[in-house]
C-alpha cells in the first residue's frame, strides 16, 4: 500500500512514523487475520512494540517515555490500527491507562510506577464502565471501604480492554457517596488477591482485543495506591477520557485508510462489462468521497491534537473528531465492503473485518450520542 | 590506547560491513551507458544480511557485559549515510563512511582493496560481513579482506562465540555444521540462520543522530585513485540483456489424462 502522505513537524517524527509503519507491515500486518479468527491476544505483539518504544510515546523523557506531541503520537496510532485494530487500539487504552499516574500521580507515585509502566513490559487497563452504568458512568457502585491504610474493594468493572491480560488496573470506585463527587482513583497491580478477571466476552469484531469484567471480591489495595485526592476520581476519569478519544479517532482514521486501500487496489483489478469498475464513474465517485472523508477526519483529529500540543482547551474538538472519525470509519468500511460486492462480505478479503471493527470505535470511551451531549453542552451550556 | 577516530579502546572492537542495496522487492535495472546497476532511481535498504551481522555484533557486544565498541563502516554514495544511521540507531557506537566519486563502478576486488585500506587505520579484533549483497551476489567480500589482510576467515557462519582471544563459528553446511576456530583478529561473514535482528528503537534513533560518523574520501584512506572505479576495473560487464517478459502459460486440460500430461511437461523443464 502506498504511504499516506503526512505533514510531520520533525525529522525525528518522520523516522518514528517509518519505524511504526515497519512494524506495522512486518509484525502486525502478517497475523493480524489469522490471529482474529481465533480471538488470540497478541501479547508478544505489544512486546516488540514496547522495546521499540512505542508504548510510552506521549509521555515526559524525565520517567522513560518518548516525548512526542499527540500531534505525532496519533498518527502512530492510525498507522498501527491501518494494520491492526486490536492493536492500534491496545496502544491507545495503554496510554490512556498511564494518564491518571502521570497526570495527578504525586513525585513519589510517578517515580516509583511510571518508568515500568512506560517502559514497554507492561500493559495497563482502564475500569470506568460497570455492567449498569455506562454512558451515565458516575452512578458506578463499585465500593472502596478504607480499613487501617487500605482500600478494600468490592464490585464488578465491566468491558475491560486488556481485562486478563493487563498487569495494572486503574480502578474508578465510590469512595463517597452518590454521584461523581464521590468516586476515587485506585491503581491496581494485577495480582491483587481479590482483583479477579471473568472470560473474555465474545465480540462482533475486534476479537484479539480481550475485553472482560474484572470481580472484585474484598480487593485490599494499599492506600499510597489512590491517584489524586479522595473523591476526584471522575474529574481524573474525564480528563484522562480527552485524550483517550483523539486515540480513537486515529484508531478509526487507521481503519478507514485500511478500507479505502483496500477498495482501490480492489477497483484496479476488477473487471466487469469489459472493464476495471474503478473506471465507470459512479464507483470512482464512490472512492473519491470515502477518499475525501478519510483526509478530512485526519484533518480534524490533529487539529484537535494541536490544541491539547500548545496547552489549549480541547475537549470540545476531541469530542467532535471522535464522533466524525468513527462516523466517516463506518461509512467508508460500509461503502468498502460494496465496492468489493459480494467479495466485501467474506473472510477471504479483509473489507468485512474493517467494518466489524469500525462499528466498535462508535461505541467505545463515550458513544457518538455521548460526543453529541459534550460538543452541545459546549455550545449552549448544561 | 587511543584508536584513530577517538574514544577509549575497548577490551573489543567489532567492524561491521554494511552495504546499502537497492530495494530486493524492486525492479532493478543496468544502465544502458555504463552497464552499472542504476542506483539513483530505486528505492534502498540495508542489504539483508547486513541487518544480521550488526544484530551479531551487538549481540557479541552485550555478552561482553557492553565492554566493547561496534563501528559500522559502509563505502557507498552519500545517499548511503542512510542506511549508516539504521545500523546506528539498532544500537552500533561509530560509523566510518567512505564516499568518493572516484570508487562508483568499482568492482569486488576494487572494493576489497578500499575497505582493506579504511580497516588499516581502524583498531579491530574482530570484522563482521553478511554472506552475500542481494545486488550483486559475489559472496567473495570475506575471502577478498581475509587475503587482503592477512586475517583468517571464517565464513557463513549460524552462530559465533568470542572467547578471550578466539573466535569459534558453527558454519552452515548443506549437511550440518562444522566448527571452525581461529585466533583474533578475523574477518567472519554470517548467514541469516544465525539471529534475528532487532528493530531499532525510537530512542536508538534519536540517539543515532549524535553517534559519531567519519567520512573519508579515498585520499583520507590512503586509496590510490587509480586503483578504484569503473574505468580501472579488472572485471567490466561487457554486455547484458533484460529478462525476456514472462511467457503466457500453458493450460493443462484434465481428459483423464491430466496427471501423465503435468508430469511429462515436469520432465520437459527437466524439473523431474
Ligand atoms: C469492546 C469494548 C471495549 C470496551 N473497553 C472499555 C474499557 O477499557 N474501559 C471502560 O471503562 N469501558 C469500556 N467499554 C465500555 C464502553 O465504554 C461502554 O459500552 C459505552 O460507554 C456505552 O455504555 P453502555 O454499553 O452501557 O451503553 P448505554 O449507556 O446503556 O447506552 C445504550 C444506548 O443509549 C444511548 N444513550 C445513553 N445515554 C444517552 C443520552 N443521555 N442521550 C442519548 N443517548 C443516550 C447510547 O448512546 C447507546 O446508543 C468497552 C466496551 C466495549 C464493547
Amino acid at each position: 500500500m502506498p504511504p499516506v502522505v503526512r505533514s510531520l513537524p520533525s525529522a525525528e517524527a518522520e523516522a518514528l512514523l517509518e519505524l511504526a509503519r515497519d512494524l506495522a507491515e512486518q509484525e502486525l500486518a502478517p497475523r493480524a487475520a489469522e490471529m482474529e479468527s481465533r480471538s488470540e491476544f497478541p501479547r508478544e505483539v505489544f512486546r516488540t512494540l514496547g522495546k521499540a518504544g512505542l508504548l510510552g510515546l506521549a509521555y515526559g523523557e524525565e520517567h522513560g517515555g518518548g516525548g512526542q506531541p499527540y500531534e505525532v503520537y496519533l498518527q502512530v496510532l492510525e498507522e498501527l490500527s491501518r494494520a491492526w485494530l486490536a492493536v492500534g487500539l491496545g496502544t491507545s487504552v495503554h496510554t490512556l491507562s498511564c494518564y491518571p499516574l502521570a497526570a495527578f500521580g504525586s513525585q513519589e507515585q510517578k517515580d516509583r510506577w511510571l518508568p515500568d509502566m512506560l517502559g514497554g513490559e507492561l500493559l495497563g487497563a482502564y475500569c470506568l464502565s460497570e455492567a449498569d452504568s455506562g454512558s451515565d458512568a458516575a452512578a458506578l457502585k463499585t465500593k472502596a471501604t478504607k480499613e487501617g491504610d487500605d482500600w478494600v474493594v468490592n464490585g464488578a468493572k465491566a468491558w475491560v480492554t486488556h481485562g486478563g491480560q493487563a498487569d495494572f488496573y486503574n480502578l474508578m470506585v465510590r469512595t463517597g457517596g452518590e454521584g461523581a463527587k464521590g468516586i476515587s482513583c485506585l491503581l491496581a497491580a494485577k495480582d491483587t488477591p481479590g482483583l479477579n478477571p471473568q472470560a473474555p466476552e465474545r465480540k462482533m469484531g475486534m476479537k484479539s482485543s480481550h475485553t472482560a469484567t474484572i470481580q472484585l471480591d474484598g480487593a485490599r489495595i494499599s492506600g499510597n495506591r489512590l491517584l489524586g485526592d479522595e473523591g476526584q476520581g471522575f474529574r481524573i476519569a474525564m480528563s484522562a477520557l480527552d485524550g483517550g478519544r483523539l486515540g480513537i479517532s486515529a484508531c478509526a482514521v487507521g481503519v478507514a485508510q485500511a478500507a479505502l486501500d483496500t477498495a482501490v487496489s480492489y477497483a484496479k483489478q476488477r473487471k466487469q462489462f469489459g472493464q476495471r469498475i474503478a473506471d465507470f464513474q459512479g464507483l470512482s465517485f464512490m472512492l473519491a468521497d470515502m477518499a475525501t472523508q478519510v483526509e478530512a477526519a485526519r484533518a480534524l483529529y490533529l487539529s484537535a491534537a494541536r490544541l491539547r500540543d500548545r496547552g489549549k482547551p480541547f475537549g470540545p474538538q476531541a469530542a467532535m473528531s471522535k464522533l466524525f472519525c468513527t462516523d466517516t470509519a463506518m461509512r467508508v468500511t460500509t461503502d468498502a465492503v460494496q465496492v468489493l460486492g459480494g467479495y466485501g462480505y467474506v473472510e477471504d478479503f479483509p473489507a468485512e473485518r474493517y467494518l466489524r471493527e469500525a462499528k466498535i470505535l462508535q461505541i467505545v470511551e463515550g458513544t457518538n450520542q455521548v460526543q453529541r451531549i459534550v460538543v452541545g453542552r459546549s455550545l449552549t451550556g448544561s | 590506547m587511543q584508536s584513530a577516530y577517538g574514544g577509549r579502546r575497548t577490551s573489543m572492537n567489532i567492524v561491521v560491513l554494511v552495504k546499502q542495496v537497492p530495494d530486493t522487492w524492486a525492479e532493478r535495472k543496468l544502465k544502458a551507458d555504463d552497464k552499472t546497476l542504476d542506483r539513483a532511481s530505486v528505492d534502498v535498504v540495508m542489504n539483508e544480511i547486513d541487518e544480521y551481522a550488526v544484530e551479531e555484533a551487538l549481540k557479541l557486544k552485550e555478552a561482553a557485559g557492553g565492554e566493547a565498541s561496534v563501528t559500522i563502516l559502509t563505502m557507498g554514495p552519500d545517499r548511503a549515510v542512510e542506511t549508516i544511521r539504521k545500523a546506528l540507531s539498532m544500537g552500533a557506537d561509530k560509523a566510518v563512511h567512505l564516499s568518493d566519486e572516484a570508487l562508483a563502478g568499482s568492482d569486488a576486488i576494487q572494493t576489497s582493496y578500499a575497505i582493506a585500506k579504511v580497516l588499516d587505520t581502524l583498531e579491530y579484533d574482530l570484522v563482521i560481513c553478511g554472506s552475500e549483497a542481494t545486488d550483486s551476489r559475489m559472496s567473495v567480500m570475506a575471502a577478498l579482506l581475509a587475503e587482503r589482510t592477512g586475517k583468517p576467515q571464517l565464513s557463513g557462519a549460524r552462530k559465533v562465540t568470542v572467547d578471550g582471544g578466539n573466535v569459534k563459528i558453527e558454519r552452515q553446511t548443506d549437511n550440518g555444521y562444522d566448527v571452525v576456530e581461529a585466533p583474533l583478529p578475523a574477518i567472519l561473514s554470517v548467514v541469516e540462520k544465525i539471529n534475528e535482528p532487532r528493530y531499532p528503537s525510537f530512542k536508538g534513533i534519536m540517539a543515532a543522530k549524535s553517534k559519531p560518523l567519519t567520512t573519508l574520501t579515498t585520499a583520507d584512506a590512503g586509496i590510490e585513485a587509480d586503483k578504484v572505479g569503473l574505468a580501472n576495473a579488472p572485471s567490466q560487464v561487457v554486455e547484458f540483456s533484460n529478462k525476456p517478459p514472462r511467457q503466457a502459460g500453458q493450460i493443462v486440460k484434465d481428459e483423464g489424462d491430466g496427471g501423465a500430461k503435468v508430469a511429462d511437461f515436469l520432465a520437459s523443464q527437466k524439473i523431474i
